[in-house]
């Protein structure tokens, strides 16, 4: 028996031993989850800019929207001590990784270009791991958008909603002209979106103490209260199919006319993109009402991994790239999102991104940058899904605002234990 | 294993004897060490995590003790995912043997085209759970699928909505998982039917027993153990359930389809709460062991004799 097991050992490191010594030249592994059209495109940019420079690209998608069977595979990876080079990855995840000790360090190249001086602080906070650069960040998306159907908006009233109640006349007269007004689709995360623009909206020192300080007096109280009142009554904007519907056909709705707008992140900007609309003339994007001047965000970046000298010059090179402003702005012009360096000239993007590249600064110099819950980039992971589950429970009606606040408090601390 | 060393003296009398006795042992002693390693040592290393304070990857160096498990019990959705678990298994095992029974006696009445019948119902396992939770998700779905194609037919008022009502959408999941598995619960009881002696039924005729008497009193009592092979097949599939979930509803709305499976894999991978997924993984596997264990204890215990 013993025999038999020492054997089929050797033969399996047999079988083990060559993999590492197969990549030894010049290359990096990217693990990531940018499948789809628009984002695969946007990804080949830094891939082409990277083999012009000698450096292989291997590529090690794995689809799957939120990047979860990613992450999976990336346990896998980490565990069995062999790492891809750069991994695509969000807020928390990337410190979580950092606290395993198994990332690597960007500071040569980060501090001969100056990093630390053209990201924004906020960003900095993730890419950046007890002073060390260890992620280089790709773009900052914003979550608190919304996108209007124009010809909908003209047939109630055509002024976009400056506050809630503005919202509320506007989704009321929506509805009176025979259109589902709110475009949403049922997946716990889309709830979770809106609900950071509300939460938002009523305050961003109630955002700051809530979602990114997870304090317990602001978890339940009253304006939480609030805001899931609020969210109740957007609710009752949504058509009755809601139910697990993707992002993309909400998109679609509203695109179509058969939706007055969605509340989404820039992403949901492709999709109209996609289908030939112009910003301005065909579709509209406001801030979520009385959340202009602030910004939540996520941010894609590349978590750099611990990986032998050999591969460590293709490492630091592939973040150089990504930092170029150049791939910056034609990556960030595909990708719906604006760059995550404060320095790139907005001369490529459209009126949205332009806006989406104004408010940012705005808000970055005013120091009212949040870190979007329902994106990872407000709580660890446990505490994000934990208020998921209050969210979603609450927009499906499960339980009322009251108690999804008193919910959410227990929810939090739990995840936190 | 431990005979290996004892039948080598037997070597020199009989080296053909020796290599008959050797060989089987030999032939299955890979697939014994593998299992022992990939089933029972994971079981092992699993129940350790589960007294571990693992977040993102194992971490042996915080023990939590029963932590976990008093964690795992306060938390609402692996309430959800237990009360879940239990509409689902038996309706979904009460509903499938009923099913499955009556198809197969029908079949068995010496029909025409039963040949042709049985892989129609048969046809249905040999789909995956995700191909069968996907066609029923669209189906189920008021917008595209049933309600909307009565409706365009004219029939305005029709409704069925389950699928989008927190409330009853686990009924949905056990409708697609019956239409999977009945056909299959068929095979097995056509396979009992058949295996039931012609004499006794013949018997039972000249004494002059209805049709409904014989199947009652003597065919139904006599197929108890494929009633038991169907209760484990079903059992388990029912703990199991992970797949069908994630393609029809994704345990939505809301927290409203979570089962057992679901909060597993969604607190290990998805939350970080490697600890915690352990424990519930520890908690299904007991649940399936005392579904299997006397099983295999009544199958096996007395034929070894």
């Amino acid at each position: 028996m013993r025999k038999f097991l020492m054997s089929t050992a050797a033969v399996a490191a047999l079988f083990a031993a060559p993999m590492p010594m197969a990549h030894a030249d010049e290359s990096v592994e990217v693990l990531h989850w940018w499948t789809s059209g628009g984002e695969a495109a946007a990804l080949d940019v830094l891939k082409k800019n990277l083999e012009a420079q000698g450096v292989t690209w291997k590529d090690m998608p794995v689809a799957g929207g939120g990047g979860e069977a990613a992450m999976t595979a990336l346990r896998a990876r980490v565990t069995a001590g062999d790492p891809p080079t750069a991994v695509q990855a969000l807020g928390f995840d990337i410190t979580d990784w950092a606290n395993q000790g198994v990332v690597g360090d960007l500071g040569e190249v980060a501090d001969k270009e100056g990093w630390d001086k053209v990201v924004p602080a906020a960003l900095q906070n993730f890419a950046k791991h007890d002073g060390k650069w260890i992620a280089a960040p790709v773009n900052v998306h914003s979550t608190n958008w919304v996108w209007i159907n124009k010809k909908a908006l003209d047939a109630a009233g055509g002024k976009a909603p400056e506050s809630w109640d503005e919202l509320i006349v506007v989704l009321d007269k929506m509805k009176a002209n025979g259109i589902s007004p709110l475009g949403h689709g049922g997946q716990a995360w889309q709830d979770a979106t809106i609900f950071d623009a509300v939460v938002l909206s009523l305050g961003t020192d109630f955002y700051k103490q809530s979602m990114i300080d997870l304090d317990p007096a602001a978890l339940g109280s009253d304006k939480m209260v609030e805001a899931f009142d609020r969210m109740a009554k957007l609710k009752t904007y949504v058509d009755k199919d809601f139910s697990g519907r993707d992002w993309n056909l909400a998109s679609a709705m509203v695109i179509e006319g058969k939706a007055g707008m969605q509340m989404m992140g820039d992403w949901a900007k492709g999709e109209f993109l996609k289908a030939g609309q112009k910003p301005g003339s065909d579709f509209v994007c406001i801030r979520f009402p009385g959340t202009q001047g602030a910004v939540t965000f996520n941010s894609d970046m590349f978590m750099m991994f611990k990986v032998g000298d050999d591969k460590k010059k293709a490492q630091l090179q592939m973040a150089a790239d990504i930092e170029d402003p150049a791939f910056q702005s034609s990556f960030n012009v595909v990708k719906g999102s604006v760059p995550a360096r404060t320095d790139v000239p907005d001369t490529a993007f459209d009126d949205c991104g332009k806006k989406g590249i104004k408010d940012l600064a705005e808000a970055s110099a005013a120091g009212k940058v949040f870190g979007s819950m329902a994106h990872g980039y407000a709580a660890p992971a446990a505490v994000k899904n934990a208020l998921y589950d209050v969210v979603t429970r609450h927009f499906n009606g499960e339980i009322d605002s009251k108690a999804a606040a008193a919910a959410l408090v227990e929810a939090v601390a739990a995840a936190k234990g | 294993m431990a005979d290996l060393t004892t039948t080598a003296p037997r070597a020199v009398t009989n080296p053909r004897a020796t290599m008959q006795d050797l060989l089987p042992k030999l032939v299955l002693a890979p697939s014994f060490a593998v299992i022992l390693i990939f089933v029972y040592g994971f079981i092992i290393f699993t129940a350790f995590l589960s007294f571990s304070g693992s977040k993102l990857l194992p971490d042996f160096s915080t023990w939590v003790g029963f932590g976990n498990y008093v964690r795992l019990f306060n938390h609402p959705n692996w309430i959800t995912a237990l009360k879940n678990l239990a509409i689902f298994s038996v309706l979904y095992i009460v509903v499938c043997s009923a099913i499955g029974l009556a198809l197969a006696i029908f079949l068995d009445q010496k029909i025409r085209g039963e040949g042709f019948l049985r892989p129609i119902y048969l046809y249905p396992m040999a789909l995956s759970f995700i191909v069968t939770g996907v066609a029923w998700k669209w189906f189920l779905d008021p917008g595209i699928g049933l309600e909307h194609v009565m409706q365009s037919w004219g029939w305005e008022s029709f409704s069925f909505r389950w699928i989008k009502d927190g409330k009853m959408a686990i009924y949905t999941i056990v409708i697609a998982a019956v239409w999977q598995s009945s056909g299959f619960v068929m095979a097995m009881f056509l396979a009992g039917l058949r295996g039931v002696d012609n004499e006794i039924i013949k018997a039972a005729q000249i004494d002059g027993a209805s049709t409904l008497t014989i199947y009652r009193r003597i065919i139904i009592p006599l197929m108890r153990p494929v009633f038991l092979s169907a209760f484990v097949v079903l059992a388990h599939l029912a703990i199991k359930s992970y797949d069908l979930v994630v393609a029809m509803t994704d345990g939505g709305p809301g927290t409203a389809t979570w089962t057992p499976a679901l909060f597993m894999q969604k607190f290990t991978f998805g939350r970080n709460e490697m600890g915690m997924g352990a424990a519930s993984a520890i908690i299904m596997m007991m649940m399936i062991f005392t579904i299997i264990v006397p099983y295999l204890y009544s199958e096996l215990g007395g034929k070894k004799k």
